[in-house]
C-alpha cells in the first residue's frame, strides 16, 4: 500500500474558518449596485389550462420595473436529458397549461421584495380547470386526464434491462416471494433556500451568481432557453448550502433573472422561501415497487423480477435518470443469474420529484433488502449470512450494469455483524427492542452521458509557480460535501506540497476548465480527482524533465515530488526544491508559464458507473408497545468506499446520511390535498434535530479501487440507503410489524401490533 | 411610518429609521451588510438566523426591529474576542468537521455560546437540548456536538488560567 503524506489524514477543510465567521459569501448574501428583487406568481390549482393573464395593474404599481409571463419569453423547452430532446418538457414560465400547485406562472422584478410581492396579487390569471390525477394508479388508468400531449398514456420514460432467463430461473426457485413496497417523498431540506443574482453586461453577455451544483448544466441550458451562445453566459457558483440533489437543473428563476437582468439592464436577485421551498420544490420520487425474487432451499438466489413505477409529479426533472438508476440498483448487492427490470416514469399533478441523494437507491434498495430480511427468516437462514451467501465479489460483471472492480461487501457484513454483536443481539435483547440489517451498493459518477455534453466529464488545470505554490482551477461544484478540500489534498499529494501551498478556484464557467458536469451521482471524488491527477502527472513529467537534465540522470531513474521536492527517488541529493524545478521548467521554456490540464472520461467501464461503494449497516431500536413511538439507540456501519481521502469528512458524510435516512424511515413526509402541499414549515415537516440522533460507530473496510484518484471511490450517497430497511427490520424484530408502506409511523406500527396480536390469538 | 432605533451591535452603535414591519434580521442582513446571520425558513423554526441579544438568544426572523431599541445584538462577525481571529467555538467547528455546507454554523455556534454562558460544564444530553432549536441537514449534528464539548474544555481551561494570573 502507498503511503500518503495528506491524502487519508483528518484535515480540516480550509473553507470551514470563512464559514465559522460568516464571512463565506452565498448567493442570498450578494447586493449589486441597482439590484432588482424578483417574485414569482405560482400556480394555485393542479391542473388547468391558462386562458388569460392580465398584469397591467401590477405594472402600474410604483417600484415595479419588470413584470413576466410566459408570452414573453422564448419559446424553448428545457430539461436535463438533452440526449433525447423529447424528455424535455419544461418552459421555465408556463405557457398553455399549469401542471401542479406551484407551477411558475408569471415573474416580478422591483426595486424592493416587498412592492414584488404585493404586485404578484395584481396580477389577473383566468384559469380552465382540468381534471387532475393524483396517483401512479389514477394516471395509468384507460382514459386518465393526459398531463402531457406528448405522452398520452401519461408515462414519459421507460426503461427495460433482461439478462438471463427469469422464467427458467423461477422453475428452478424452491422458494418464490411477491411483494409490493410502496415509498413515499421527502423533501431535501438544504438549509439554504435557493436563490439566484444575474447581471448582463454592457455587451449582452449574462453572470449567473446561482446556488447550484451544476453550474456547466446551467450555463448550457440557460443560453439555450434565452437562445444566446453558451459562452456568453457566465455562471460563477459561491458558497451553497446544501443541495443533496435538489439544485441540479435550471429552475425558473435562474431563467426569470438572466431575462429580467436582460430587459431591464439591471442586476435582479430571486430568493425562495422556506413555504415555497416545501411546497412546491423538488423532492424524492415516491413509488410503486413490485418485486418478486426467487431461492434455493440452501438461500442461493435464482432469479429477480422487479417492476417499478416513479410517481414523477408534473415534469420529468431528473425522473428519466432515476428511472434508469433504480434497475440497476435492484441488480446490484447480490448475484442474481437472472434479472428483469421494467421501470417506468409516470406523470403526476404534483410538485415534480427529482434527483435526491441516492437518486433511486433508497426506494430500490429499500424492496431489495426487506425482501432479504423476510427471506431469510422463511428460510431459516440468519439475514447476514443469506447475504454473504449471495453477496457480489471483485470481478463480478453484468453486462451494461456493472464491473465490479473493487468489492468490500462481504468484508462489510462480517464486520457489521461483529461491531454490533450481531447473533447475540439478535437473541437476547429486552422485549420491545430489536435489530435489523440493510445493506447498499452505490455508484461513483455515471457515465450515460444524458446531458449530451461535447466535452469531457471533468477537467482540471493545475499551474505551478517558482515560489513553490500551485493553483487548481476546476469545475468540480463543493456544496459542502467538500471536494474543494479533496481535491486539493489529492493535488497536494501528487506534487508532493502542502495544503496551503495550493490555492483553488472552482465552479465558474468563464474561468475554470470545460467541463464538469456538477456535483451529483457521486461523481466528484472519482472523476474531479482523476482530472486532477492527469494534469498534475503532466507537470510532474516537465519538471522531472528538467531535474534529470539537471543532474544528467541515466533515464532509468524514477523521480519523486515530495516534501516540496523533486528529487531522483533513491538518490534524495539529486534534486531541488518544488519552486526551483518550476523556475527551470520556465527558463527551458523560454518564459513560459508552467500550466497543464487534465481530463477524466470513464471508459469501458459500461453504461452505468466506473465503480461501485459497498456497505452493510445494524440499527438497534426500541419500540414503545403503548405509543408505538421507534427509538433509535444505535447504528453501526461498516462500508467500502476504497481509498479514504479524508477520514473526518467520510465519517461527516456518513453521519449526514443517517440524518436523512432516520427522517426518510420516521419522521418526514409531505401530507398532500389534492394536489396541495399542506405541511410547508419545519414545525410541521420534521427533519431530525439533535436529541433524535441515534449513537453512530463505524468502520471502513480497506479497499483499492482501480478506477478510482489513489484508490478512491463515492463515500457521500450510497450511504443514505441502508437505514430505512435496517430499522424496519429492527422494528420488526422488536414487534412483528413489517413495514412495506414507508414512513414507519407510530400509527402503522400499532396497527400493525394489533394485527399481530390478533394472529396470535387465533392460533393459540 | 419609520421609527427611529439606536442599536449596539457587535459594539458598534448604529442609528437607523426601520419600517415596524422589518424584523432583526433583514435590518442585520439588508441594512447592516451582516449577511453572516443566515435566514433559512423565516418562521422560527430552523435556528440559522440565531443571535442574541443582550445576552439572550433569539432568532432574529421572528423579533422585529422595532423591539431592538437601546438592546446590544451579538452575531457571528462579533464572535471572535478582539485580536483573535477565532473564538474557542469557532475554533472547535473548524477542527471537529462540524461544518460542511455552513449554512447552520453562525447560528449554531450562537446557540453553542448561549449554553457554555449559562452551564460551563453540559452533558451531552444538555448539548443536543440546547441545540434542537438549530436545524442541519449536513452533518448529522454529531460532530458539532463533539465540537461544544471541545470548545466546553478550551473555555473552561482559559477561565481557569485567567483567574490564575489575576
Amino acid at each position: 500500500m502507498r503511503e500518503f503524506s495528506v491524502v487519508g489524514k483528518d484535515i480540516p477543510r480550509p473553507d470551514a474558518w470563512l464559514k465559522a465567521t460568516g464571512k463565506a459569501v452565498y448567493t442570498d448574501d450578494i447586493k449589486l449596485p441597482g439590484m432588482l428583487y424578483g417574485k414569482l406568481l405560482r400556480s394555485p390549482l393542479p391542473h388547468a389550462r391558462i386562458v388569460n393573464i392580465d398584469v397591467s395593474k401590477a405594472q402600474a404599481l410604483p417600484g415595479v420595473k419588470c413584470v413576466i409571463t410566459g408570452q414573453d419569453i422564448p419559446k424553448v423547452k428545457y430539461g436535463n436529458w438533452r440526449l433525447f430532446p423529447a424528455t424535455q418538457d419544461e418552459y421555465a414560465l408556463a405557457i398553455d397549461k399549469v401542471r401542479f400547485v406551484g407551477d411558475e406562472v408569471a415573474a416580478v422584478a422591483a426595486i424592493d421584495p416587498d412592492i414584488a410581492a404585493e404586485a404578484l396579487q395584481l396580477i389577473e390569471v383566468e384559469y380552465e380547470e382540468l381534471p387532475p390525477v393524483f396517483d401512479i394508479e389514477s394516471a395509468l388508468k384507460e382514459g386518465a386526464p393526459v398531463i402531457h400531449e406528448e405522452s398520452p398514456n401519461n408515462v414519459s420514460v421507460t426503461r427495460k434491462i433482461e439478462y438471463g432467463d427469469v422464467e427458467e430461473g423461477f422453475s428452478k426457485a424452491d422458494y418464490v416471494r411477491e411483494d409490493t413496497f410502496t415509498v413515499h417523498a421527502v423533501s431535501h431540506a438544504y438549509l439554504e433556500p435557493c436563490s439566484t443574482v444575474a447581471q448582463c453586461d454592457l455587451d449582452g453577455r449574462i453572470t449567473l451568481w446561482t446556488s447550484t451544483q451544476t453550474p456547466y448544466i446551467i450555463q448550457c441550458l440557460l443560453a439555450s432557453t434565452l437562445e444566446m451562445r453558451e459562452n456568453d453566459v457566465r455562471v460563477i457558483k459561491p458558497y451553497v448550502g446544501g443541495g443533496f440533489g435538489g439544485k441540479m437543473e435550471l429552475r425558473p428563476w435562474e431563467f426569470c433573472a438572466a431575462f429580467m437582468a436582460k430587459l431591464t439592464g439591471r442586476p435582479v436577485k430571486f430568493t425562495l422561501t422556506r413555504e415555497e421551498e416545501l411546497a412546491t420544490g423538488r423532492r424524492r420520487h415516491p413509488m410503486v415497487i413490485y418485486s418478486k425474487v426467487g431461492f434455493k432451499k440452501d438461500g442461493t438466489l435464482v432469479a429477480k423480477d422487479l417492476k417499478i413505477s416513479l410517481d414523477g409529479g408534473g415534469y420529468n426533472s431528473m425522473g428519466p435518470t432515476a428511472t434508469f438508476l433504480c434497475g440497476n440498483f435492484g441488480a446490484m448487492l447480490y448475484r442474481y443469474p437472472n434479472y428483469r427490470f421494467f421501470g417506468q416514469h409516470v406523470y403526476t399533478n404534483k410538485p415534480p420529484a427529482g434527483a435526491m441523494r441516492g437518486f433511486g437507491a433508497p426506494q430500490s434498495l429499500f424492496a431489495t433488502e426487506t425482501q432479504m430480511n423476510m427471506a431469510a427468516e422463511e428460510l431459516g437462514i440468519d439475514p447476514i449470512e443469506l447475504r454473504i451467501k449471495n453477496a457480489m465479489v471483485e470481478g463480478d460483471v453484468i453486462p451494461d450494469v456493472a464491473t465490479i472492480s473493487s468489492c468490500g461487501f462481504i468484508d462489510s457484513l462480517k464486520e457489521a455483524a461483529r461491531m454490533s454483536n450481531w447473533k447475540k443481539k439478535r437473541k437476547s435483547l429486552a422485549p420491545g427492542e430489536g435489530i435489523g440489517v440493510g445493506c447498499y451498493s452505490f455508484i461513483s459518477g455515471g457515465v450515460f452521458n444524458w446531458f449530451n455534453t461535447q466535452y469531457p466529464f471533468s477537467a482540471a488545470e493545475v499551474r505551478v509557480f517558482s515560489d513553490g505554490t500551485a493553483h487548481l482551477l476546476t469545475m468540480a461544484s463543493d456544496i459542502g460535501q467538500g471536494s474543494d478540500t479533496a481535491l486539493k489534498q489529492i493535488l497536494a499529494e501528487e506534487l508532493g506540497l502542502e495544503m496551503k501551498d495550493i490555492r483553488v478556484t472552482s465552479a465558474d464557467t468563464a474561468v475554470t476548465p470545460q467541463a464538469d458536469l456538477g456535483t451529483w451521482g457521486s461523481r466528484v471524488t472519482l472523476m474531479a480527482g482523476n482530472a486532477v491527477i492527469d494534469a498534475a502527472k503532466k507537470i510532474k513529467e516537465k519538471l522531472f524533465g528538467a531535474v534529470s537534465a539537471r543532474f544528467n540522470l541515466n533515464v532509468i531513474y524514477d523521480m519523486e515530488c515530495k516534501g516540496g521536492r523533486v528529487y531522483a527517488k533513491g538518490r534524495p541529493d539529486r534534486g531541488m526544491s518544488f519552486g526551483e524545478a518550476v523556475a527551470m521548467v520556465q527558463k527551458a521554456q523560454r518564459g513560459e508559464p508552467l500550466v497543464a490540464r487534465g481530463y477524466y472520461t470513464p471508459r469501458g467501464k459500461g453504461l452505468v458507473t466506473p465503480a461501485f461503494s459497498f456497505g452493510a449497516q445494524v440499527a438497534h431500536v426500541a419500540v414503545d408497545q403503548e405509543t408505538g413511538k421507534v427509538e433509535v439507540k444505535k447504528i453501526w456501519t461498516a462500508h467500502d468506499c476504497g481509498t479514504v481521502i479524508n477520514p473526518m469528512a467520510a465519517e461527516g458524510q456518513l453521519e449526514g446520511s443517517i440524518h436523512m435516512a432516520l427522517g426518510y424511515a420516521l419522521s418526514e413526509q409531505f401530507v398532500m390535498d389534492k394536489g396541495k402541499t399542506l405541511n410547508t414549515t419545519f414545525l410541521d415537516y420534521k427533519i431530525p434535530a439533535a436529541m433524535d440522533m441515534p449513537q453512530s460507530k463505524s468502520a471502513i473496510v480497506d479497499t483499492y479501487e482501480p478506477e478510482g484518484p489513489m484508490g478512491a471511490k463515492e463515500v457521500g450517497e450510497g450511504l443514505v440507503s441502508p437505514t430505512a430497511p435496517a430499522i424496519a427490520e429492527a422494528v420488526y424484530h422488536a414487534t412483528g410489524y413489517r413495514c412495506k408502506d414507508l414512513p414507519i409511523t407510530p400509527e402503522k406500527i400499532l396497527k400493525g401490533l394489533r394485527d399481530t396480536k390478533k394472529r396470535k390469538r387465533k392460533r393459540s | 411610518m419609520m421609527h427611529k432605533i439606536s442599536i449596539k451591535v457587535n459594539g458598534d452603535l448604529y442609528v437607523l429609521s426601520v419600517e415596524p414591519w422589518k424584523t432583526l434580521n433583514q435590518v442585520l442582513r439588508e441594512d447592516l451588510n451582516l449577511t453572516g446571520t443566515k435566514l433559512g425558513c423565516g418562521t422560527g423554526d430552523c435556528g440559522a438566523c440565531t443571535v442574541l441579544v443582550d445576552g439572550r438568544s433569539v432568532t432574529s426572523c421572528l423579533t422585529l426591529a422595532v423591539e431592538m431599541d437601546g438592546k446590544e445584538i451579538l452575531t457571528v462577525e462579533g464572535l471572535a474576542p478582539a485580536g483573535e481571529e477565532l473564538h474557542p467555538i469557532q475554533r472547535a467547528f473548524v477542527e471537529k468537521g462540524a461544518i460542511q455546507c455552513g449554512y447552520c454554523t453562525p447560528g449554531m455556534e450562537l446557540s453553542a455560546l448561549y449554553l457554555l454562558k449559562n452551564n460551563p460544564s453540559p452533558s451531552e444530553a444538555e448539548i443536543r437540548e440546547a441545540l434542537s432549536g438549530n436545524l442541519c441537514r449536513c452533518t448529522g449534528y454529531n460532530k458539532i456536538v463533539e465540537a461544544v464539548q471541545w470548545a466546553a474544555k478550551e473555555l473552561k481551561a482559559e477561565k481557569s488560567k485567567s483567574t490564575r494570573s489575576k
